[in-house]
């Protein structure tokens, strides 16, 4: 499977927004830890703003940004793709589920389902296209690439894919460790028009080829695996230097996706 | 335009709800009317009635993937049991190799139940989960494919959907198009969602929950009954299947745009949704013989989809919502509906909305009340969720 990929966006630790981001990507500035702060989802309606959490505010973020030069972003079909969804939420319903009253937010439940993020980008932008989300746990970039680039494939229409994750509150943040925030967004094209590469998609039967462990990694290297969204960053390091790459994500534990990037 | 979709054909199926474990079962339930919904025990308050699937306590998971067990994953052990179904995609994976075969799944909760479980294992004043507690083979969304996948013995892709109460109709959508990519030549597709308090809980904080038995398209009715299933079908491209067998003939998405869990009260997402369906399908209106309704028994619901099905078929095609028989089964109910459409046309039979004895008065659409024998060609079976997601499979003859 091939497209195109156009206008890139990013917001993790260090990463506030491609603009900024791209020279550290590219390796011509240093790459500097800094806590990643929630951006204001300023596409949202004042009353859905407020109700809308930090994880959803780095998704649209990135959403946002990935389409800050398009004529019409209602005319974009979208894929979510998220590991924990809004952990934050899941958690605090989880807690008033035990507590003594149990007395659950009416808000907090409709916020709890996996396509919320998606949900209020298309209310934001006013679109009515499809619009799927995708789980995967650390195989959520990966999964979400599958199914977008799956679409542009066969329905030759653009697709807005956005990947996000931020770390789940105790106590479940301690049997699925989350790092830190992070947010990736890019448009999926059937044509070249915008694009900073083309992409060629293969499914692998096969388990990642081992590499370092993590206790070796260090940087940008080391970013990737601290959160499930973040395993786009070798994609995104290649978009940033203009380079051509061999980009391996992982899926599942015995198969991975193998994607050839063509910088154009 | 040329055509984006290609039929695929459900060379197996199986169905496990409140109303039967298995297609016979499902069958038998439908033509009898009999419906799975029983008064709730104090595990499932704050709902008065639920549908609860019997048995799922007692499935045993494989030994070597016993880090999976859960409720949810049980269900789906469950289901896999029924109709062949393990046997048939044994086939597949003799046929096409385990790395063509794709396992895509739907689920609003996954094993979520079991994390509620883990909270209150807690001895009193500790806060961190029993060490035991599995977060990635039960909670976690992809815990459900992951499972399913490797029971199967499959190694192709994966993918869990999930889009609230489309997931498991939004499952078939995206497998068809991983088959037409060619990135699998067969796929296990369906849905699995089960009781948990979050989501009784999270519909009770709504107040969106029936004081009785669901009863859809009733002037009177008054919200749902949170039902669990597990729906499986196995896809293949038709020229792979029997002549005759059922179809995947079209599928269509939209979303509302509108609100996080009010539909858009003149249905227009549902009507492009069901337009886009038809479109897949290369058919028109009238060439649909029933449709299964999304059909949650809320006020907002009914209301919106009566409205919707008359702008698209008038009151020309008979509709009804099967969950009085097993309730609302959330990320399952695309799936569960799925193979109960296939059931229909098999059947030649369009059954009425159970415990209602005539639609709400306001409502347009052709309403069933009670079971119609007809023929039954091909079937739109509709399903809406929140996040103003929306989806229509068109299930027909082959």
């Amino acid at each position: 499977m091939r497209c195109w990929l156009a206008s890139p966006a990013v917001f993790g630790p260090g990463l506030p927004g491609w603009a900024a981001s791209a020279p550290i990507l590219a390796g011509e500035q240093p790459w500097v830890m800094a806590e990643a702060l929630p951006p204001t989802p300023a596409l949202l309606a004042p009353g859905d703003r407020r109700r809308a959490g930090v994880t959803v505010r780095f998704a649209l973020a990135a959403a946002a940004e990935a389409t800050a030069a398009e004529p019409d972003r209602a005319a974009l079909e979208t894929v979510f793709a998220s590991g924990n969804g809004d952990g934050a939420v899941v958690c605090s319903i989880l807690d008033a589920l035990h507590a003594p009253d149990v007395a659950v937010s009416p808000t907090l439940f409709h916020n709890s389902v996996h396509n919320a993020a998606a949900g209020y980008w298309h209310i934001a932008v006013g679109s009515t296209l499809p619009s799927v989300s995708l789980g995967g746990h650390d195989g959520a970039f990966a999964a979400g690439l599958l199914a977008a680039m799956g679409n542009v494939a066969t329905r030759g229409r653009a697709v807005l894919l956005c990947a996000y994750d931020t770390p789940l509150p105790a106590p479940l943040g301690a049997v699925r460790a989350t790092a830190f925030p992070f947010a990736t967004a890019c448009l999926l094209r059937p044509g070249p028009e915008g694009a900073l590469a083309v992409l060629e998609l293969r499914y692998v039967a096969e388990p990642l080829p081992p590499g370092p462990s993590a206790e070796e990694l260090e940087g940008l290297d080391a970013l990737a695996l601290g959160n499930p969204a973040a395993r786009a960053l070798p994609l995104l390091r290649a978009l940033a230097a203009r380079r051509a790459a061999l980009v391996r994500l992982p899926l599942l534990a015995d198969a991975h996706l193998e994607l050839r990037v063509s910088p154009c | 335009m040329h055509s984006t979709f290609s039929p695929l054909a459900l060379a197996a199926f199986t169905a496990v709800s409140a109303m039967g474990t298995g297609t016979d079962a499902t069958r038998q339930a439908l033509r009898g009317r009999q419906g799975g919904l029983r008064p709730a025990g104090p595990e499932d308050r704050p709902a008065t009635w639920v549908g609860r699937v019997a048995g799922v306590d007692a499935v045993e998971l494989p030994p070597g993937l016993a880090r999976y067990d859960c409720r949810n994953n049980r269900l789906a052990e469950l289901a896999l049991r029924q109709d062949g179904f393990a046997h048939a995609a044994e086939q597949a994976r003799a046929r096409y190799g385990a790395a063509r075969v794709a396992v895509i799944l739907g689920t609003s909760t996954s094993g979520i139940a079991e994390t509620e479980a883990a909270y209150r294992r807690r001895p009193e004043g500790q806060t961190a989960l029993p060490e035991d507690f599995d977060f990635a083979a039960t909670h976690d969304l992809f815990a459900l494919p992951r499972y399913v996948r490797a029971r199967l013995g499959l190694h192709g892709p994966a993918l869990t959907i999930s889009t609230a109460c489309t997931s498991g109709a939004r499952a078939f959508l995206e497998a068809s198009t991983m088959l037409r990519a060619g990135l699998c030549d067969a796929a296990v597709v369906g849905g699995v969602d089960t009781l948990c308090q979050m989501t009784l809980q999270g519909f009770g904080s709504l107040a969106l929950l029936a004081q009785g038995p669901t009863r859809p398209c009733a002037a009177s009715r008054d919200g749902i009954t949170v039902g669990e299933a597990a729906g499986f079908a196995l896809l293949v491209r038709p020229e792979d299947a029997p002549a005759g067998t059922p179809q995947l003939l079209g599928a269509g998405a939209s979303s509302d745009g509108h609100h996080m869990s009010s539909p858009h009260p003149d249905g227009l997402g549902a009507v492009s949704a069901m337009r886009a369906a038809l479109a897949a399908a290369g058919l028109e209106p009238g060439q649909i013989d029933y449709i299964n309704l999304h059909g949650t028994g809320t006020r907002a619901n009914d209301a919106m989809e009566d409205l919707a099905i008359h702008r698209v078929f008038g009151a020309a095609v008979p509709c009804s919502s099967t969950k009085g028989w097993t309730g609302h089964a959330l990320g399952a109910s695309g799936a569960i509906e799925a193979m109960i459409a296939a059931i229909c046309i098999e059947e030649g039979l369009v059954p009425g909305c159970l415990g209602i004895a005539a639609a709400d008065p306001a409502f347009r659409s052709d309403v069933a009340t009670g079971n119609r024998a007809v023929r039954v060609r091909r079937v739109l079976s509709n399903s809406f969720g929140f996040g103003g997601s929306n989806c229509s499979l068109v299930i027909g003859q082959g």
